[in-house]
């Protein structure tokens, strides 16, 4: 086995020399939430620019994935680089997965331009968002112009998603009757664009105008969310969603909302990096600590044991390899 | 984080049963596969194992091309510097034919017949830590 | 229907089931479908409904009044390997040896619609079947057989008119007028995007392609069997038996909509549409699938659509033996395995059998293990005495229980596959797809736990097996076809050629039938590939929603 700094060493080799390699290794870092994430960072710096980071969520069978390979294809067209990143659920029952969304979108397979990625949402708590705003972040980093975060809309890993894209599309496709059940997930109120597909099918007409009326019954936006109809499958309306995502760029820009984001992003990020991190050091000082453990089993509560672990532990609670430990 | 493995159909055959069968046994082993498809080139399985950091390539073929296929996707991961990723696979493969490609450096090759917890052991053997069973 | 058992006898029986010891070893008593099976049937499990008799709507117990006292089956072996010209070898020995009917297997680049030098036929030219690139093969494959003599089947989907109009131009060539070619092409595309995965354009383009050949057929080639809607390859994908039955019917249907769309009339079509099912080594329940078949199209095609011509109600099917039966393992079984599969068609009358050979498991059948499987058709035909009553299992009170649980079953299906709105869209949401995925998954987990047992692979297993003589394809002999299309097109009248192309290109966007410019593309040696890539610039190509 390599040292955990060798292994480090080369992925961040890698990574600088433009290696897809070295990207879907430093991914995996992130992904399993290595103590070795905050070295990676740190040695790469900020990121040289900042690309834009779609959101496309939608229920199974929507087209979703159709969609994000037609809009890869229009990208690329126009000479942009693109990375996906396809999150599904992982079962509950056993942490495995299956992920299809590569099939997708084969005809890229082979362009050095396309970066493809799936990500198992495994459930912990916050975790798919920590991880998949650093995944995202290491994907800015190697350069891409584009990034597009897919996501199933089936529970709560899209909200945490919609968090760290610019520009979240709900995809919706006429004869599913998922109207309601969007609106119980919350997924309304993410939508800064709402994409109906496969809009050849019957039934599209009263899809549109469900989401319209939902639209209607909600509080006044300064963005209202346009609706556009595609058929992913011919490639048809996605430059009309390209236009919209840009119309909704200019509007993030032009009202200060885009910073207001991207601070809100920074502020949820900390936040929630402080929650993993006491989490899965208290985790470790409440098994091995007796005394806590007589203390919860006594007071049969968790609130003082937690205030103390967080008073008392303090800085012991960061990870590990301190920053000064930078890898060359 | 669980093992993961790229399972994909290459050669021009459209039987996509056994590939389907042993990618959901994986799943309910706690792996994360991730299928890339029909009619994947030795290419295209070898850039998806890469960018997908996988640890594990499964083959399956049912269409006789196997001497030619598959041997390609052993050569391709050396060309691309990623020999390090296991290659195994299933299918209408003779007995000669698999002492042949295990020569080439294949890792395993399961023919008909063979089941599913067989391929499950295997990969929990291989990889001790990430193939775990669950808990 | 009467009870006939003495009175109070039927309770005596039970009492003597529940308290008497039974086997114990785990293993599933339903079907291998999974429908359950009771210990005993009896007379009332039968319905009450009029005793049916063969050639007599709606044919549960055959199409003929005859039976096989009329006319055996059709003993079909599907076959091709390599070129055309070791293939139109082994044609002449099938047919010495008292085949009655061709059968061609083409090679998986055939199959996908491309040509021999393609990068991606590389190692699949002539493995599965035979290479076919242009009329060129075509001609050499029936070199010195009369084709206004015998039938021939081509197991073609996606490029099935292409491969049409090449036998189509070797008629032409020999002499034969096209009303006297008789014959049968699969050609049936919705079971690929289903099951066997090998579609190429998507399924509208598609559809249209299978009417134009139905249309173009029913026109100019009447003896030609349009479409063989199959069933084979849903059950070797993993499906059930019911599911086999009911995507398979519910297919046809759809092509029956979509020539009626077409404005042809339902009996200029539908006596020419045929079946194509799977003989799966459940005895009872193929049976059963065989004889509710007949039966539901018989009743669709007279009641819901309206046919007068009872030729259009009466179902024909060719069955072969299920491959997935086969095992490596101990394969001499296999042989043992085929025969029974093989005789539940003939109880289930069955117009055409192909029986797998023992090595199909490993390779294609060597020249002795492709008699093999002919002659335990000859032997059944001929030694067992099955063919000498016609039925034999109708009025058993398990057949006929199990033949009404099969069309209940069908029934069941064809409302939801209605619900989705018809078989395109629930292929676009990959219904059948997922049916299939989790019938196949749940066989082979009862495999894995022992519920179920397949000789020699998980019970009864050898330690050392001798290994059998399997047919190795040359593989020097893909160079050899490479370069042959090559030179045809070198050779051919380029001029001609190109112009056939440019038509063959204006006809896909528009709404004529294509047949006629495929043929004369196929007359001017224009390739397999060269045509499929034409259509496929108008058309497109599919991908699937993935279903796992």
């Amino acid at each position: 086995m390599p040292t955990a700094d060798g292994h480090l060493a080369r992925v961040l080799a890698d990574f600088r020399a433009g290696k897809v390699r070295g990207l879907a290794r430093a991914i995996t870092l992130v992904e399993r939430r290595d103590p070795l994430t905050r070295q990676l960072f740190e040695a790469l710096g900020p990121p040289a620019k900042s690309p834009l980071v779609i959101g496309l969520t939608g229920s199974p069978g929507t087209g979703k994935s159709t969609l994000g390979d037609a809009i890869v294809a229009l990208s690329r067209k126009a000479g942009l680089s693109v990375a996906v990143l396809a999150v599904d659920p992982n079962s509950p029952f056993t942490g495995g997965a299956v992920f299809g969304d590569r099939i997708r979108m084969q005809r890229h397979a082979l362009d050095p331009g396309v970066y493809i990625r799936s990500m198992g949402a495994r459930g912990h708590l916050g975790g798919l968002s920590v991880a998949s705003r650093e995944a995202v972040r290491l994907l800015a980093a190697y350069g891409f112009d584009l990034i597009i975060l897919e996501t199933v809309g089936v529970g709560q890993s899209e909200l945490e998603v919609a968090g760290i894209a610019d520009t979240t599309v709900v995809v919706m496709a006429p004869g599913l009757g998922d109207g309601v059940q969007m609106i119980k997930a919350g997924i309304m109120e993410i939508a800064d664009i709402f994409v109906v597909n496969k809009a050849d099918l019957p039934g599209y007409e009263r899809t549109m105008q469900e989401i319209r009326s939902m639209q209607n019954m909600g509080p006044k936006l300064a963005w209202k969310p346009p609706i556009v109809a595609t058929v992913a499958a011919r490639g048809e309306g996605v430059a009309e969603l390209k236009q919209a995502v840009e119309r909704h760029q200019a509007h993030l820009a032009a009202s200060g909302e885009g910073k207001e984001r991207r601070r809100r992003r920074l502020e949820e990020e900390a936040a929630d990096l402080v929650a993993e991190w006491s989490r899965v050091a208290a985790r470790k000082l409440v098994q091995e600590d007796p005394k806590l453990r007589r203390r919860l089993e006594n007071e049969q509560a968790p609130y003082g044991v937690a205030e103390a672990i967080l008073k008392e532990q303090g800085a012991r609670l960061v990870p590990g390899v301190s920053s000064k430990e930078k890898p060359k | 984080m669980p093992l993961r493995i790229v399972m994909a159909k290459v050669g021009l055959d459209g039987h996509d049963r056994g590939v389907k069968v042993v990618a959901r046994a994986l799943r309910d082993a706690g792996f994360e596969v991730i299928y890339t498809g029909l009619r994947q080139t030795p290419e295209m399985v070898v850039d998806a194992a890469i960018q997908e950091d996988a640890q594990v390539i499964g083959l399956s073929l049912h269409s006789g091309a196997h001497m030619t296929l598959i041997p390609a996707v052993v050569d391709e991961l050396k060309r691309k510097g990623a020999e390090d990723i296991m290659v195994f696979g299933g299918g209408i493969i003779p007995e000669e034919d698999i002492v042949e490609l295990k020569r080439l450096g294949v890792a395993e090759i399961f023919p008909p017949g063979s089941g599913l917890q067989q391929i499950v052991d295997f990969l929990r053997e291989r990889f001790p830590e990430e193939a775990a069973a669950p808990a | 229907m009467k009870v006939r058992y003495k009175a109070g006898s039927k309770a005596e029986w039970q009492e003597a089931f529940a308290t008497s010891a039974k086997r114990d070893d785990g293993i599933e008593t339903s079907t291998i479908s999974g429908i359950p099976v009771k210990p005993l049937y009896t007379s009332e499990d039968l319905d009450d409904g009029e005793e049916e008799l063969p050639g007599e709507f709606p044919y549960t117990r055959g199409v003929h009044p005859t039976g096989y006292r009329g006319r055996l089956w059709t003993m079909r072996q599907f076959s091709g390997f390599s070129t055309a010209v070791e293939t139109n070898r082994r044609y002449h020995y099938l047919l010495k040896n008292g085949q009655t009917g061709l059968s061609v297997a083409f090679d998986m680049p055939t199959l996908m619609g491309q040509d021999s030098d393609a990068p991606t036929s590389r190692g699949e030219v002539g493995h599965c079947g035979v290479a076919v690139d242009s009329l060129a093969d075509m001609e050499t494959l029936f070199e010195g057989i009369p084709v206004g003599e015998i039938t021939t089947s081509m197991t073609i989907n996606s490029p099935a008119a292409i491969l049409l109009a090449m036998y189509l131009a070797v008629a032409e060539k020999q002499g034969v007028a096209f009303n006297q070619v008789g014959g049968t092409l699969q050609n049936d595309i919705l079971k690929e995007y289903i099951a066997q995965k090998e579609y190429i354009f998507p399924p509208e383009p598609s559809m249209r392609l299978v009417v134009d050949s139905i249309q173009y057929c029913a026109a100019e080639v009447p003896k030609w069997n349009t479409v063989s809607i199959s069933g084979y390859h849903i059950r070797e994908a993993g499906s059930t038996a019911a599911q086999e039955l009911a995507f398979t019917l519910a297919d046809g249907f759809a092509y029956v909509d979509a020539c009626l769309e077409r404005g042809m009339k339902i009996d200029d079509f539908a006596p020419r549409l045929s079946f194509f099912f799977d003989a799966h080594i459940d005895f009872f329940e193929e049976i059963a699938k065989f004889r509710a078949a007949r039966r539901i199209w018989a009743r669709h095609l007279r009641e819901r659509y309206g046919a007068q011509d009872p030729r259009s109600w009466k179902l024909r099917f060719h069955t072969q033996t299920a491959g997935v039966s086969l095992t490596a393992q101990q394969p001499e079984l296999n042989i043992a395995r085929t025969a029974l599969e093989a005789l539940s068609a003939v109880l289930g009358g069955t117009n055409s059998l192909h029986t797998n050979a023992m090595d199909e498991v490993l390779a294609l059948p060597t020249d002795k293990t492709a008699r093999i499987a002919l002659r335990t058709q000859q032997l059944i035909a001929y030694e067992t005495g099955a063919a000498s009553t016609i039925d034999p299992l109708g009025g058993s009170y398990f057949v006929e229980a199990l033949t009404q649980e099969m069309e209940d079953q069908a029934e069941a299906y064809f409302k939801k596959i209605d619900a989705i709105g018809g078989v395109i869209p629930a292929i676009e949401r990959g219904f059948f797809q997922k049916e299939i995925a989790d019938a196949a998954y749940r066989y082979q987990s009862e495999l894995e736990s022992k519920r179920r047992i397949m000789v020699g692979v998980n019970e009864f297993e050898v330690e050392d097996e001798d290994e059998l003589e399997i047919l190795r394809i040359d593989r020097s002999k893909e160079q050899g076809q490479v370069e042959r299309v090559r030179e045809v097109r070198a050779r051919r009248d380029s001029a001609r050629w190109s112009k056939t192309m440019t038509q063959l290109g204006k006809a896909a966007n528009s709404t004529d039938n294509l047949m006629p410019y495929i043929l004369d593309a196929v007359r001017a040696y224009a390739t397999e590939g060269e045509i499929m890539g034409k259509l496929v610039e108008a058309w497109g190509l599919y991908t699937e929603e993935a279903v796992i």
